[in-house]
C-alpha cells in the first residue's frame, strides 16, 4: 500500500500538525518508505493467532471507591499557557 | 456491530399521515448515563456535580505527562448491576479503548471507551405506554463503560472559551437500544422506564437537569414495514419532553424532505428547544476517523460469573418484579401498581403503609391524597410531611370505622399541616365516628322534627335522602357513620 | 585520593558507608566533572543545589547509620522522567517550560533509598531515536573517541557541529554518555525498542531493560505504552543490578505494574551458572552482520560454556518480523499518547486563529521531524481501513514473537545469548539522510525484547578492531533477571570490563 498526498493531508490534519504544501512530497515519501519496510508482515500467516492485549498476562488490579484527589486546580493549571479563574483559556469554540 | 432485524410489526396508530401516505418512524437510543459513584473512573477525584474550576481534577483527569489510569471497581460493578436490571448479557472478558480526537475538554485527546467488547451485551427492557396503552419490548444493544469529557463555557468572552474539567473522566455508561422503537410517546416510555430501572438499581441517579442521564437520539422514518431510512442523530437531549418535541419535528421534517423528493444527509443534528426544532451541527464529518484501539495502560477486564452471581444476588427488587408483586399480593390494579413502582422511593413509602393493612385503602390513601397534595407542593414522598406511619395510622383509624372517610381527609390536613399521631388528634379533637345508635337517632329526630315538609317530599321522592343525611352529618358535627344514618333514616321516613 | 568519579557505584556504596568519603564530597566530584563535560551535551539540566542538599541530607543518615541503599550515590535522571519542581521536557520543544509537581514513582524509589540528584539527562526527543539527535537540546555526543582520532582533535570538534564524534545511541544517549564521562555513578533510561541497550553497546556500559512490568511507568513521559519500559545503566553489571533493585517495585498507580517480591539483585552476582542452557537464535545471524560482531558472539557463548553453562542452538522463527511490527506498534501507541499535546493545559502553545489552527500550529512547532514522523504512521495505521491490516496484524505477530521464546523456554532454555547491535556507534550526522528505515536497523537485535516484554541486559564484551565498543545482550525469562545479571558478569568479568574513555573532552 502506498499514500498519495491527499491522504498525507488528510493524515496530518487528522493528526492535528500543520503541514505546508511543500512539505508533503516529502512526508510522503518517508511514509511510503516506512510502509514499504512493513510490507513484509503481509507473509506471515496469522490465522488464528490472537492479537496481543497485555503484553504480561495478569488481572487488571481495580481501585476503591474513595476520594483521594483533586482540590489541586492550581497545579491543574500552574502550567497551563493561558488560564483565568483556574479555568484553561482556549481561543473560542463554536458549536 | 450486529445486523439490524425488525423486531415490530408496523402499528397504523403510531404513523404519520404524509401527503403521499403513511410514514413509520424508527427511533434508536443512546443513553448516556452517569455512574453513581465517588470518584471517577480512571482516577481518584471526586465525581461529585459542580465543584469550583478543576478543583474534582486529578492529574491523571488533566492529562499530565506520564499519569495513567487506575479503575474503580465500584464503576464496574455498577455496569454489571445495570446490565443484570436490563437482563442483558454480562461479558466476563470486555476491553477498553481509546477513541482519538481533539476538543479542547477531552485532555488526553482521546475519550477511553469500550468498542469491540462491551462489558454488557444484548439485553432488554419493558415498557409500559401509559397514554395509548399496551407494552412494547425494546431491545438493548449493549451497555459500556466510558469516561466524560469535561465542559467548555463560550460566554465567558467573547473571544476565549474557558475549559473545566470538572466532569472529565467521571464514569458514564453508555446504553445502547436496538432501533425498536417507534414514536416519540414509545421514545419517551422508555427513558422513564429506563431511568426507573437504573435509579432502583442505585446506578444512576437519573438527574437530567445536572446531565447525569442524557439522550442521543437516532431518527429515521420509512414506509411502514419497508427498509430502513438515512438517520439523523440528535445530540444530548437532556429532558424527556425535549426528546419527544424533537423527535416529532425531526420526523415531520425528514417527511417532509422525502415527500418533496428529496434525499436525508446523515448528520448530528442539536434540539434547540426554545424554537422546538433540530438543526444541522455542520461539523465536518471529515474529522470523523476516531481511531479505535485497545488501551494499551490497561489490561482487559475480567471477572468470574461468580463475581457477577454475588451482585445479582444483593440487586434490589426491580420495578417490573415489584409492579407484579403489588398486584399480587395487595390487589392493586394494574394502574395503580404502574403509577406506585415509577420511583423506589413512592414504591418503598407505599409498602409500608400497606404492610399488614387493606392494600387497596392504603393504594387510594397513596396515590389520591398524599401523591396529589405533595404534586401540589412540589414534594416528594421523601420530603413529606406526612410520614408512612402516620398515613398507616390514618388508613387504620378508617378501616377500624374510627373516622369516616370524609374526617380522614381532615385529620390528613391536620397531620399534614401540624404533624402529630393521628390516633392521638382523633381522640383530642373529638373525631371518633358516632357509633352509638341511639345519638344518631337523636340527632334524625330532630332533624325529622324540624323539617316536616321535606319529610313529606322525601316519602314521594326517595333520593331527597341524601339531604336529610347532609343534614344529620351537619348535626352531629361529621361523625356520625354515613351507613348507620342511610340506614336509620331510612325507617324512619319509610324508604324502602 | 583517586578520582571519585572513576569509582563503581558499588566501590562508592562501600566507600560510603565506611565513611571513607562524604556523599557531599562524592556529589561534587560529579558536579565538577559535569561542569567540564557541559560540552558533551549528556545533561540537558544540572541541579547542582539539589544534588548538594541532597548529598548533605545523605551524609546526616550516614553519620546516624541510617543510611538506605543508595544512600548519597549521585546519579542522573533520563528527562523522560517527572522530577517535582525540576523542568521535564522529554527533551521536546513542546514541554520546554513544563515543571511537573510530581515525582515518577521510579524516582521517588531512589530518593527514598537515599540516591543524590545530579541533573537531566539528555534523549531523542519523547525517546524516539537510536542516536539522540532528535533531541530539542540537540545531541549529546560520546565520549567514547572516534577511531584516528585524537583527543585533541576531537575537543576541537566538540561543539563544532560535532562533525566526526560518535553518537552515544539512543534514546537514552545522555544516559550512557554520562556514564561513559563519569558524570554520574548511575542513570534512569526508558527503553521502549533498545533505547537502553543500545546505547549501552555503543558507549561500553551496562544497561538493564527489565521485564515489562517489573518497573513502574507512572510518572514517566509515554512512548508507546505496551513496549516501554524503565531501567539502568551504569558501568558495572553489578551497579546495575544495585539501581534495579531499588527502581523496581509494585505501583498501584500503573496497572500494568506487577505485584511481585523485588529480590536482591546484587546477590545474583557471582553465582554459577553450571548447567545452564543459553540458547543461540540461529535467525539472529542476519545478512550483513559484520565479522568481528558474529565473532564477538561465539566468544560470548564459549565464556559462557567455559563458565558451565551448555550452548544450544535455538530458532525463534518470527525474529525477522519484530522490526516492522514494532514500527507500526510503537507509532500507533505513540500517536495516541502524545495527543495530550496539544497547547491548552500545559507546554508550549503556538497561538492560531481558532482552536484547530492553535493545535495544528503547536504541534507543528512542537514537535521535532522524528516525532512527527511516527506520529504521521502511527495516525495512518489506526486510521479507518488500514487498523485491522495493519495494527492488529502487527499485533498478532507480536502474539508469535512471543510464543517463538515461550517455546524456546520451555524447552529449558534459561537466557537468550544474542548481540546487541549489528554495529558499533556510527558518527553524528551519518544517519541522518532520507531514509528513516536505515536508522531503525539499529534496534533489530533489541525490539523482539520489547515486543515479547521480556527482561534484556546489553553488557560491553569486546571492542571492534577500530576500537569501538561492542556489546552482548542476554534475554531471560519474564520476571528472571536474576540469571541475566549471573550470566552478565560472567561476561564481563571474562571481557574485562570496558575501560572507560580519558577525559578529553575537559
Amino acid at each position: 500500500m502506498s499514500v498519495d498526498q491527499a491522504t498525507v493531508q488528510r493524515i496530518a490534519r487528522l493528526a492535528r500538525i500543520a503541514v505546508t504544501d511543500e512539505e508533503v512530497p516529502h512526508l510522503q515519501g518517508e511514509l511510503n518508505a516506512m510502509l514499504s519496510f512493513v510490507e513484509q508482515l503481509n507473509s506471515v500467516n496469522v490465522e488464528g493467532v490472537e492479537p496481543m492485549t497485555s503484553v504480561t498476562p495478569m488481572a487488571m488490579k481495580k481501585r476503591v471507591d474513595e476520594v483521594t484527589d483533586g482540590n489541586i486546580a492550581e497545579i491543574v493549571t500552574g502550567n497551563a499557557p493561558q488560564t483565568e479563574d483556574h479555568y484553561f483559556l482556549v481561543p473560542k469554540v463554536i458549536e | 456491530m450486529n445486523a439490524i432485524v425488525d423486531s415490530r410489526t408496523p402499528d397504523p396508530k403510531k404513523f404519520i399521515k404524509g401527503a403521499t401516505g403513511d410514514w413509520e418512524i424508527i427511533i434508536g437510543l443512546e443513553i448516556h448515563a452517569q455512574v453513581t459513584s465517588k470518584a471517577k473512573l480512571f482516577s481518584g477525584a471526586s465525581a461529585e456535580y459542580g465543584g469550583d474550576p478543576n478543583a474534582h481534577v486529578a492529574l491523571v483527569d488533566a492529562a499530565m505527562p506520564g499519569m495513567l489510569p487506575v479503575i474503580n471497581e465500584e464503576c464496574v460493578k455498577q455496569a454489571i448491576r445495570s446490565g443484570l436490571g436490563l437482563n442483558a448479557q454480562i461479558n466476563l472478558r470486555s476491553v477498553f479503548d481509546r477513541k482519538n480526537y481533539f476538543y479542547p475538554d477531552l485532555p488526553q485527546g482521546y475519550q477511553i471507551s469500550q468498542y469491540k467488547s462491551p462489558i454488557v451485551g444484548e439485553g432488554k427492557v419493558i415498557v409500559d405506554l401509559p397514554e395509548s396503552g399496551g407494552q412494547i419490548t425494546v431491545g438493548i444493544e449493549r451497555l459500556h463503560l466510558e469516561q466524560d469529557a469535561g465542559k467548555s463555557l463560550h460566554d465567558q468572552s467573547p473571544t476565549m472559551s474557558f475549559v473545566d474539567l470538572n466532569r472529565s473522566g467521571v464514569a458514564l455508561m453508555e446504553i445502547v437500544s436496538k432501533p425498536d422503537i417507534r414514536s416519540s410517546e414509545e421514545a419517551r416510555a422508555y427513558v422513564t422506564k429506563l431511568r426507573t430501572i437504573l435509579r432502583y438499581l442505585g446506578t444512576c441517579d437519573g438527574n437530567m437537569d445536572e446531565g447525569s442521564l442524557r439522550a442521543d437520539v437516532n431518527v429515521s422514518v420509512r414506509r411502514p414495514g419497508g427498509a430502513f431510512g438515512t438517520r439523523c442523530e440528535i445530540k444530548n437531549v437532556n429532558s424527556i419532553r425535549f426528546m419527544g418535541q424533537a423527535i416529532e419535528y425531526e420526523a415531520r421534517r425528514q417527511v417532509g424532505i422525502l415527500e418533496d423528493g428529496g434525499t436525508i444527509d446523515q448528520e448530528t443534528r442539536l434540539y434547540d428547544a426554545a424554537k422546538g426544532e433540530t438543526r444541522s451541527m455542520r461539523t465536518k464529518e471529515e474529522a470523523h476517523d476516531y481511531r479505535y484501539f485497545p488501551d494499551p495502560d490497561l489490561l482487559p477486564l475480567e471477572f468470574t460469573q461468580s463475581y457477577v452471581d454475588e451482585l445479582k444476588a444483593h440487586l434490589p427488587e426491580l420495578p417490573d418484579a415489584k409492579k407484579a408483586r403489588f398486584i399480587a399480593d395487595y390487589g392493586l390494579t394494574t394502574y395503580d401498581a404502574s403509577v406506585l413502582v415509577g420511583e423506589r422511593d413512592q414504591a418503598d413509602y407505599f409498602e409500608s403503609v400497606a404492610q399488614g393493612r387493606d392494600g387497596k385503602l392504603a393504594a387510594n390513601w397513596v396515590i389520591n391524597e398524599l401523591f396529589g397534595r405533595l404534586n401540589k407542593e412540589g414534594k416528594d414522598v421523601t420530603t413529606s410531611p406526612v410520614s408512612s406511619q402516620q398515613l398507616g395510622a390514618i388508613v387504620d383509624l378508617i378501616s377500624e370505622g374510627t373516622i369516616s372517610g370524609k374526617l380522614a381527609k381532615d385529620l390528613f390536613e391536620i397531620v399534614w399541616t401540624e404533624g402529630g399521631d393521628p390516633r392521638a388528634i382523633v381522640e383530642a379533637r373529638g373525631m371518633k365516628q358516632m357509633t352509638d345508635t341511639g345519638a344518631i337517632e337523636k340527632a334524625i329526630d330532630a332533624v325529622i322534627a324540624a323539617n316536616p315538609d321535606k319529610v313529606e317530599q322525601a316519602k314521594a321522592k326517595p333520593t331527597m335522602i341524601g339531604w336529610f343525611v347532609g343534614q344529620v352529618m351537619k348535626e352531629t358535627g361529621g361523625k356520625a357513620n354515613p351507613q348507620a344514618v342511610n340506614d336509620l333514616l331510612k325507617a324512619k321516613l319509610g324508604i324502602q | 585520593m583517586t578520582d571519585l568519579t572513576s569509582l563503581t557505584l558499588a566501590e562508592a556504596r562501600d566507600a560510603l558507608k565506611a565513611k571513607k568519603i562524604s556523599a557531599l564530597e562524592l556529589t561534587d566530584a560529579h558536579l565538577n566533572a559535569m561542569e567540564k563535560a557541559k560540552a558533551l551535551n549528556a545533561y540537558v539540566l544540572d541541579t547542582p543545589k539539589h544534588a548538594r542538599a541532597m548529598a548533605k541530607a545523605s551524609d546526616t543518615k550516614l553519620q546516624k547509620g541510617e543510611a538506605g541503599l543508595l544512600e548519597g550515590i549521585p546519579l542522573g535522571i533520563k528527562d523522560l522522567y517527572a522530577t517535582k519542581g525540576v523542568r521535564t521536557t522529554a527533551c521536546s520543544k513542546i514541554l520546554l517550560n513544563f515543571v511537573p509537581e510530581y515525582e515518577s514513582t521510579v524516582t521517588s524509589k531512589l530518593w527514598r533509598d537515599g540516591a543524590v540528584m545530579l541533573g537531566k539527562l539528555n534523549n531523542d526527543e519523547f525517546a524516539m531515536g537510536s542516536s539522540n539527535e532528535s533531541s530539542a537540546f540537540g545531541p549529546s555526543v560520546s565520549p567514547i573517541l572516534p577511531p584516528n582520532v585524537s583527543a585533541a582533535q576531537a575537543k576541537a570538534k566538540l561543539g563544532n557541529c560535532n562533525k566526526g564524534l560518535l553518537v552515544p545511541g539512543g534514546s537514552s544517549g545522555g544516559s550512557a554518555a554520562a556514564i561513559a564521562a563519569r558524570l554520574c555513578l548511575g542513570a534512569t533510561a526508558t527503553d521502549t525498542g533498545g533505547s537502553i541497550r543500545q546505547p549501552a553497546a555503543f558507549t561500553g556500559t551496562v544497561g538493564m531493560k527489565p521485564t515489562y512490568g517489573r518497573c513502574s511507568r507512572w510518572g514517566i513521559v509515554a512512548f508507546a505504552s505496551s513496549l516501554d519500559q524503565d531501567g539502568p545503566i551504569a558501568k558495572t553489571v553489578r551497579d546495575t543490578a544495585i539501581m534495579l533493585r531499588s527502581m523496581a517495585g509494585h505501583d498501584p498507580k500503573d496497572t500494568t505494574s506487577v505485584d511481585r517480591a523485588v529480590p536482591d539483585y546484587e546477590a545474583a552476582i557471582g553465582k554459577s551458572i553450571k548447567g545452564m542452557k543459553i540458547g543461540i537464535p540461529k535467525e539472529y545471524r542476519v545478512d550483513g552482520m559484520s565479522q568481528e560482531i558474529d565473532a564477538l558472539w561465539s566468544k560470548g557463548a564459549e565464556w559462557l560454556k567455559q563458565a558451565g553453562a551448555e550452548i544450544v542452538e535455538i530458532s525463534l522463527p518470527h525474529t525477522h518480523y519484530a522490526l516492522p511490527a514494532y514500527y507500526i506498534v510503537a507509532p500507533a501507541e505513540a500517536s495516541s499518547n502524545l495527543a495530550r499535546y496539544d497547547g491548552v493545559r500545559y507546554g508550549v502553545r503556538v497561538p492560531g486563529k481558532d482552536i484547530i489552527d492553535l493545535y495544528e500550529k503547536t504541534r507543528a512547532n512542537g514537535f521535532g521531524v522524528e516525532v512527527r514522523r511516527r506520529i504521521m504512521i502511527g495516525t495512518y495505521v489506526l486510521s479507518a481501513g488500514y487498523y485491522d491490516a495493519y495494527y492488529v496484524r502487527a499485533q498478532k505477530i507480536r502474539t508469535l514473537i512471543k510464543q517463538d521464546f515461550e517455546k524456546a523456554y520451555d524447552s529449558g532454555v534459561d537466557a537468550v545469548l544474542t548481540p546487541a547491535t549489528p554495529s558499533p556507534a556510527f558518527g553524528i550526522g551519518e544517519k541522518s539522510g532520507a531514509d528513516p528505515v536505515e536508522m531503525y536497523l539499529n534496534d533489530i537485535f533489541t525490539v523482539t525484547v520489547n515486543m515479547a516484554g521480556l527482561p534484556g541486559l546489553a553488557v560491553p564484551a569486546g571492542v571492534s578492531k577500530e576500537g569501538l565498543p561492542l556489546g552482548l545482550q542476554l534475554i531471560g525469562r519474564p520476571f528472571d533477571e536474576e540469571i541475566l545479571f549471573s550470566l552478565g558478569e560472567v561476561i564481563e568479568q571474562a571481557a574485562g570490563r570496558t575501560k572507560l574513555p580519558d577525559a578529553w573532552w575537559a
